[in-house]
């Protein structure tokens, strides 16, 4: 049995004018100690996803249809109370901005030890060991006295170090990290991400990635799934969808990288922008910026094939068959 | 944190000059002293010869310097109506206001914390919309109609409440009080209610804003996501960090408290310096208006200095030195 | 004219204005009292300030609908024989009166001072913001007391009740000065950043005309959130040291000083002298700072905190 079933979500937010609709028909399946990346540009809806696996999606936003099964049981119908035992103790995530997430008047101790009383109900002692141990592993020179500093006192890549110390604390079973280095020195970055992949594999805990970077979801992740506008348009194995993009989308997205750019050109950029999650166009969302867009494109929705295990939602890509 | 009190002092002697050059120049202006002291039936030549005698020729530097050595001396001269040192007569009635004070500061801080907590966190209930409505009437009535009111409703209406001064009194070394006393305490509550009765609805009103605006950071989602109770996250993720600004606003509430008590202690007749104030400046006693003024001063440089040193030693962010 | 009010009509603020019931309540009322308030002298059933028309014989007059009452003192008569519908209607307009000059005062202080603060920076920057950051520590009122006592007790009340008006504006506006500033200043640092304040600069126009041209306008939507507070404020402010016997003299009673003279007769009964004048200041600040909060709500402007 799969880890983590997400089936069919869809979320909505309530407006003042109309509802919008964020997420729709959203499926994908992980299992213990897969790593599986998101990516899309922002706003397509992939930090959306990642929250909505905890409910944790922000206000007045809710889950109105599907549902997320984690070693069977279904999320979505978790009362506040019984879902806060999963969080942070089986599913833990991490954010975008370090500087962000850590409380900035409690110290990083108190911010580790908290999780451990609350979910393994451990004494003071007990839990600033296991505590200093976790840092020790996120290499944290000198942990027994970083332990009782504020967040302020640290640098940005140091903080983020800590927040993966926090999300490993409990032994989780999955990590979902949330665009964990974007906020940080692009230096820092690839270092940061090693780590994270390093400690995913040697703890073996299952990771969401959320990222619009496509080179670090090669990196770390096994599988991949690209959104767009609010849908998954493509999901497969990693090294298949960058090597052969079925949807135009993704194929666009992978000529944009820079390393695939040719010298003296300019980069390869996918025209026009993505619609609003309150003008999406009828049809393939992703029809008025399409070369392959046919009449069926812009009326009816495609679905992502069920079959094979790269599966794709593109009329184009299945009268071509897939290459 | 040396540079943070050094600088503070300059501060709090920068304002303790203004006030005492204030209070030099009325000193003069206001009646004249011979008159005070001779009466109407002294010839003109007697009066030169006093005044000479006196040093009131002398020049303005000269005269306001041996002001300063006396003011500091703690001789602020003798108040014209009670024929005693003003310090001492202001400092007798100094507990009155304090206690007062410290009463309505009481009510303040237990209802305005859990209230504003409440309604931050509770925003749509109809009992978070009830109070959030009384508040903003509790900051459109002044202190001295909440007063009357309040004279009016307990006292005359239903006389569960005294309607003037302090009641018994005992003394503890030089400090009268008021709150050992179950007459001294009675008497206490509906001043203390009055003088609250603005503060504590804005207090409710920062409270809660500052808290809501708390919850929407992204430390309170990384909180639930850790799946930490909800009594944690309120009340030690971001009720410190609601606290914090609330601490600035409050040092500089002190001092409109300290006008308010003029008003409330005026209304409730209660002995305090507010009171006596008023007093003095309908008799013209000047030493006491300058008595009054200078200890009013002297507690706003002090309670200031503590707020920021009290901010400087919650607040973990903030470093002493580099603060003002 | 008809520009102005298409501008009115298709702004958010008018949008949102239509929808909020409150709004609408709080700004009717307050439109009411200064209708009524500032044309009482053609409305008003009595002139308070004309002699001939008082007669002590008329004083402490109950409300119309009490008994004893008399049908042409609807609201009953102070302890000088005026009418108290008269006398409010004038008190309201001397409320009104003070409390907006004091604030446009302020205004002009605060903003010209935030602006040059702002936008010169350095020395001027940091000794004005420490006289602001000093001043605020003080309150204003607390100020205010000391300040009008002095000037009480050395011109003497009868004197100082032909300036009371004057000093009243002139002490209240000068003391709340820093609250602008600061919120101008920081909002001239974040426009200097921006790029249409360079470009306006290099086609060569001077500073004061850059201030007030282009930054200006870009800072008024805290501006006119602080000054709805600080106009309620202000009427606060008034009524407070008036009720102290600090502010408008009885012969030119303001509603702050109406409730003063009132005061001394609530326990002899004469409940009318005090409560008609509260209710009405009640009211007015109300309606205000009602308005003050859904300004604040709709245009959530960056205010300035401690």
């Amino acid at each position: 049995m799969a880890l983590l079933e997400v089936d069919s979500i869809e979320v909505r937010f309530p407006l003042r004018e109309q509802e919008v609709i964020a997420l729709r028909d959203v499926s994908f399946q992980l299992d213990r100690g897969e790593r599986l990346g998101i990516v899309g540009e922002s706003g397509a809806g992939k930090s959306v996803a990642a929250f909505a696996i905890l409910n944790l999606i922000s206000r007045p936003g809710y889950i109105s249809e599907g549902e997320i099964r984690f070693d069977g049981q279904n999320l979505v119908r978790l009362s506040e109370s019984q879902l806060s035992r999963v969080r942070g103790d089986r599913i833990t995530m991490i954010f975008q901005d370090p500087m962000m997430t850590l409380n900035p008047v409690l110290t990083i101790g108190t911010q580790m030890m908290e999780c451990l009383r609350t979910h393994r109900h451990l004494g003071e002692r007990e839990a600033r060991e296991i505590a200093v141990e976790n840092l020790k592993k996120v290499r944290i020179p000198s942990a027994e006295a970083r332990i009782d500093q504020y967040p302020h006192e640290l640098s940005g890549g140091m903080r983020q170090r800590v927040v993966i110390a926090i999300a490993l604390l409990t032994e989780p079973d999955l990590i979902i990290a949330d665009e964990p280095t974007t906020a940080l020195d692009v230096t820092i970055q690839a270092e940061i991400m090693a780590l994270l992949l390093e400690l995913c594999e040697t703890e073996n805990v299952a990771l969401i990635l959320i990222t619009h970077d496509l080179g670090v979801v090669a990196q770390v992740t096994q599988r991949t799934i690209v959104m767009y506008a609010g849908r998954i348009i493509e999901e497969g194995p990693t090294r298949a969808l960058i090597d052969r993009p079925q949807h135009p989308y993704t194929e666009g997205l992978i000529q944009a990288l820079p390393e695939n750019a040719v010298s003296g050109q300019r980069l390869n950029q996918i025209p026009g922008m993505m619609p609003t999650l309150t003008a999406i166009p009828l049809g393939c969302s992703f029809n008025p910026r399409c070369g392959h867009a046919s009449d069926r494109c812009k009326t009816e929705v495609p679905l992502l094939s069920t079959d094979q295990d790269h599966r794709v939602a593109c009329f184009w890509r299945m009268q071509q068959g897939a290459r | 944190m040396f540079a943070f009190l050094v600088r503070r002092l300059i501060q709090a002697v920068l304002v303790m000059f203004v006030i005492s050059l204030i209070s030099f120049s009325i000193q003069d202006n206001l009646g004249d002293p011979l008159r005070e002291m001779l009466g109407v039936a002294v010839s003109e030549a007697e009066r030169e010869r006093l005044r000479e005698e006196l040093g009131l020729n002398d020049p303005f530097l000269e005269q306001y310097w041996r002001f300063l050595q006396k003011a500091v001396q703690g001789d602020l001269g003798n108040s014209y109506f009670f024929k005693r040192p003003a310090l001492e007569v202001i400092m007798e009635k100094l507990p009155a206001t304090v206690e007062l004070v410290l009463g309505a500061t009481l009510i303040i801080v237990t209802l305005s914390v859990p209230i504003g907590v409440y309604c931050a966190i509770r925003p749509k209930t109809w009992l978070a919309r009830t109070l959030m409505g009384l508040s903003i009437i509790g900051i459109s009535v002044p202190v001295f109609l909440t007063a009357i009111l309040l004279i009016y409703v307990f006292s005359i209406h239903l006389g569960w409440f005294p309607s003037y001064g302090r009641g018994d009194t005992a003394m503890i070394g030089f400090w009268e009080t008021g709150l050992l006393t179950r007459d001294g305490l009675i008497h206490l509550v509906l001043p203390s209610i009055a003088l609250s009765s603005i503060m504590l609805p804005l207090f409710i009103r920062l409270i809660r804003s500052e808290m809501m605006e708390c919850l929407e950071q992204d430390y309170i989602r990384f909180a639930r996501a850790k799946g930490l109770s909800n009594r944690r996250i309120w009340f030690i993720h971001a009720l410190k960090n609601t606290l914090l600004p609330v601490i600035t606003v409050g040092g500089v509430q002190i001092g409109t408290m300290i006008a308010f008590t003029i008003l409330t202690e005026t209304v409730f007749q209660w002995p305090g310096m507010g009171f006596l104030f008023l007093e003095a400046v309908n008799r013209t006693d000047t030493p006491l208006i300058i008595a009054y003024m200078i200890i009013v001063g002297l507690i706003f440089v002090v309670t200031n200095t503590l707020v920021d040193l009290i901010y400087g030693l919650v607040d973990p962010t903030v470093k002493l030195a580099r603060r003002i | 004219m008809r520009k102005l009010w298409q501008a009115v009509a298709g702004s958010d603020l008018y949008y949102h204005f239509k929808r909020d019931k409150v709004a609408i309540a709080s700004f009717s009322t307050l439109m009411l009292m200064v209708l009524i308030s500032f044309t009482a002298p053609l409305i008003a059933p009595f002139d308070p300030y004309d002699p001939m028309q008082i007669d002590i014989m008329n004083s402490d007059i109950p409300p119309s609908w009490v008994e004893n009452g008399e049908e042409q003192f609807k609201l009953g008569t102070d302890a000088q024989g005026r009418d108290m519908l008269s006398t409010m209607m004038y008190g309201t307009r001397i409320s009104i009166t003070i409390g907006l000059l004091a604030v446009c005062l302020q205004l002009v202080i605060g903003i010209t001072l935030g602006l040059v603060a702002g936008y010169f920076g350095g020395r001027i920057d940091s000794i004005l913001m420490r006289i602001a950051d000093i001043q605020l520590s003080f309150s204003t009122l607390m100020v205010a007391i000391i300040v009008l006592a002095i000037f009480q007790a050395s011109l003497g009340a009868d004197l100082y009740g032909e300036y009371a008006l004057l000093m009243l504006v002139l002490v209240i506006g000068i003391a709340e000065w820093p609250q602008y500033a600061r919120t101008v200043r920081a909002s001239v640092l974040a426009e200097k950043e921006k790029e249409y304040v360079d470009a306006v600069r290099v086609i060569g126009l001077g500073p004061m005309r850059i201030m007030f041209r282009h930054i200006l306008p870009n800072t008024l939507s805290p501006v006119l959130v602080i000054s709805t507070v600080q106009v309620a404020n202000a009427i606060m402010s008034e009524a407070a040291l008036s009720f102290l016997g600090l502010g408008m003299p009885v012969n030119q009673p303001s509603l702050g000083s109406l409730i003063n003279a009132g005061f001394e007769f609530i326990l002899s009964g004469s409940w009318w002298i005090t409560t008609f004048p509260a209710i009405a200041l009640i009211l007015l600040v109300l309606v205000i700072n009602l308005l003050g909060d859904w300004l604040r709500d709709v245009l959530n402007p960056k205010l300035y905190k401690g």
